[in-house]
């Protein structure tokens, strides 16, 4: 019998005493949702009038001529309410959280859409909400800091650590230690303790399971190949849990930064610099040194700088069913440059690490196979950072002269 | 062992007190006399915290002291050197605090036998609930260390039956909710959770989170059999230097005489 809350020897609840209790109240509230088919259905209802599920599976067209291998299939999680799959997480804790009737909400933010998401889905509810923000996050997603201010959350800067991803969720403990008694965390993604991978891969399937529905009544057949971006890994997961009983390759990108070889990357499980810990209430594979401590990672996608993965995927990779690679920064502004131009579409730089690889497998595979890749969210939220890497100039002197306009006043 | 060690120091004085550093802040040097001022000023027990990146149950003030110790270059190894230092040169028990991956890298066996080498006495690790400290227990118990667990006002009693059962040398007290560092209101609150606690173990119980002035000691004489001080003595080393420190730590309870 596993324990509970452990895939292989990943995962497990490593938390102070003072949040047993909390965990526990949490445990049996996720359960009782679970076994409750209503709760499902008023979640699927949820998700179909406020945040436009299911979302399509669009079939790129000039992607697929470009490449003259696999069909390429896009399923679309950017048309989500909020612009991304952290919308489905989301709603569902939230509704989560009424049951268990709390009346806060705290989380963590890298990209910013989890942010977002979480004080959309407080307005919504009506619960208060703060949202931990690391400080260089802040300043590379500064319109999404915006709109959590505007929904009413309040966006605390994170100021200590490496000052991204894993240092909001940290402080988030901290906030939640001494307010659980009202106050729910919602964990952004498929990590953390028990039951966070499992709840949250449990609201990420519906992109799995609309996305077979999808694929088969489309083509009639299964996929080849899945591609997802793997950050915490909750979009990746969430697609991935359609196919997990069948004949279809999934492929996990995780952040390769500057490249593997430079050590500026944030891939846990795509090169070999990660190794086994226990940190941030769980186990998996870490970035960190010899002593344990927890090291410094890169990527243009704030949305996958993070030193830890989900303690699922840790268990698949190791099991042979999930393969993962690496996408660097360069790559990634690349392919998103051509999803824009030949389709139309504009994934975040998140998504776009999945776009890269499935493009350089695409070719080597046959038009009679079918690929789809999980956008996992859209790219608007990355407009300073992409104008950035296109070293657009009327972009920068649009910002020259608002700052101007802003001076003079 | 130690338990006998603290009861027996308990005749001596009602409530003792343990004190709590982050080893290599502000560096090892400063941490060594921080250590000296605290035996000499008649602390009875110490926890030395090895910095560690990640510290989630700790608030801003140790939370920094772990981030500094190690910019400042403090390894794992350097704080076990330490720790086999002051417990040759001062004649009191010293614990090990840290969080639970610092330990895993180590290798679990491998740190309890070099702490017990380090002539060490016990480790406290917050993020190590006993339903995840199969190894840690065994590691323990075959170095002959004492691994001191945590309960909280949260804790049920069946709970708290569980925990104290597989802990040895004192039971940590945490006083109420939040992360280190916190103001603690020393009320009757406190008096039926640690009245509960004292329930479900014949073991030491140190009270911790806030303990911060005369006032807070005082309350816990009678109630708990350690006080134990963490973020306050470092707030004082900021404040004041080492040189703060003992007369701090002497103001805490009547001189023995009296
Ligand atoms: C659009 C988008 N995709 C992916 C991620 C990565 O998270 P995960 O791996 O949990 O899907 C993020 C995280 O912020 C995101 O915003």
């Amino acid at each position: 019998m596993p324990e509970p809350g452990y895939y292989g020897q990943f995962g497990g609840s490593f938390i102070p005493e003072i949040l047993v209790a909390t965990f526990e109240e949490l445990v049996q509230a996720f359960e009782q949702a679970k076994a409750d088919p209503e709760f499902w259905n008023t979640y699927l209802k949820l998700m179909g009038s406020y945040s436009c599920r299911p979302t399509p599976l669009t079939y790129a067209e000039n992607l697929t001529r470009h490449f003259g291998g696999a069909r390429i299939y896009i399923k679309r999680e950017d048309l989500n309410h909020t612009g991304a799959h952290k919308a489905n997480n989301v709603m569902g804790q939230g509704l989560l959280v009424k049951r268990m009737g709390k009346g806060r909400v705290i989380a963590e933010t890298g990209a910013g859409q989890h942010g977002v998401a979480t004080a959309t889905m407080a307005a919504k509810f009506g619960f208060d909400c703060t949202i931990y923000m690391g400080e260089i996050d802040v300043q590379r997603q500064r319109p999404n800091v915006f709109w959590m201010e505007r929904l009413g959350a309040t966006v605390i800067p994170v100021t200590e650590g490496t000052r991204t991803l894993k240092d909001a969720i940290n402080e988030a403990f901290r906030d939640w230690v001494s307010a659980m008694d009202d106050t729910h965390y919602v964990l952004g993604t498929a990590c953390g303790p028990h039951p966070f991978p499992e709840m949250v891969t449990w609201f990420q399937s519906i992109i799995g399971l609309e996305a077979r529905r999808q694929v088969l009544e489309e083509t009639g057949q299964l996929p080849a190949r899945i591609y997802a971006c793997v950050g915490g890994g909750s979009n990746a997961m969430g697609i991935f849990s359609g196919f997990l009983d069948d004949d279809v390759e999934l492929v996990g990108v995780e952040a390769g930064g500057r490249g593997l070889e430079t050590g500026a990357h944030a891939a846990r499980l795509a090169s070999s610099d990660a190794s086994l810990g226990v940190a941030q209430g769980y186990k998996t594979f870490f970035l960190q040194d010899d002593d344990g401590q927890m090291k410094e990672t890169h990527s243009v996608a704030a949305g996958l700088d993070y030193v830890g993965v989900s303690p699922i995927l840790s268990h698949l990779k190791e099991t042979g069913r999930v393969r993962f690679s690496a996408a660097t920064d360069t790559e990634v502004v690349d392919a998103l440059s051509l999803t824009i131009r030949k389709e139309g579409l504009i994934p975040a730089l998140e998504s776009a690490h999945g776009f890269v690889q499935a493009f350089k497998e695409a070719p080597t595979l046959s038009h009679d196979d079918v690929i789809i890749i999980n956008q996992s969210g859209r790219g608007d939220k990355d407009i300073f950072t992409v104008a950035d890497a296109f070293e657009d100039p009327g972009w920068k002197q649009f910002i020259r002269d608002k700052a101007k306009e802003y001076d003079a006043r | 062992m130690l338990a006998e060690t603290l009861r027996a120091k308990q005749r001596e004085r009602e409530i003792l007190l343990m004190t709590h550093i982050v080893m290599g802040y502000p560096s090892f040097d400063d941490s060594l006399r921080v250590v000296e001022a605290m035996v000499e000023a008649g602390v009875e027990i110490m926890e030395l915290q090895i910095p560690f990146s990640e510290p989630i149950a700790d608030g801003p003030v140790i939370l920094h002291a772990n981030q500094r110790s190690l910019q400042a270059g403090s390894s794992v190894e350097r704080c076990l050197a330490f720790g086999e230092e002051v417990a040759k040169r001062f004649d009191i028990p010293f614990l090990l605090m840290s969080y639970y991956n610092i330990l895993f890298k180590y290798g679990v066996d491998a740190f309890a036998k070099r702490m017990a080498e380090a002539g060490l006495v016990g480790a406290i690790v917050p993020d190590l609930p006993p339903e995840e400290a199969d190894e840690y227990l065994a590691a323990m118990a075959a170095h002959d260390l004492a691994p001191v667990f945590i309960l909280s006002p949260s804790t049920t009693d069946e709970r708290m039956a569980r925990i104290t059962r597989v802990t040895k040398g004192l039971v940590y007290c945490v006083a109420r909710k939040g992360v280190t560092g916190q103001d603690t209101s020393f009320s009757d609150d406190l008096d039926s959770y640690l009245a509960r606690c004292r329930a479900a173990t014949d073991l030491p119980l140190a009270l911790g989170f806030g303990v911060k002035d005369r006032a807070d000691v005082d309350f816990l004489r009678g109630r708990a059999d350690l006080a134990v001080i963490g973020t306050q003595t470092i707030r004082v080393v900021e404040e004041q230097g080492v040189e703060g420190v003992k007369p701090f730590i002497e103001g805490l309870r009547p001189p023995l005489s009296a």
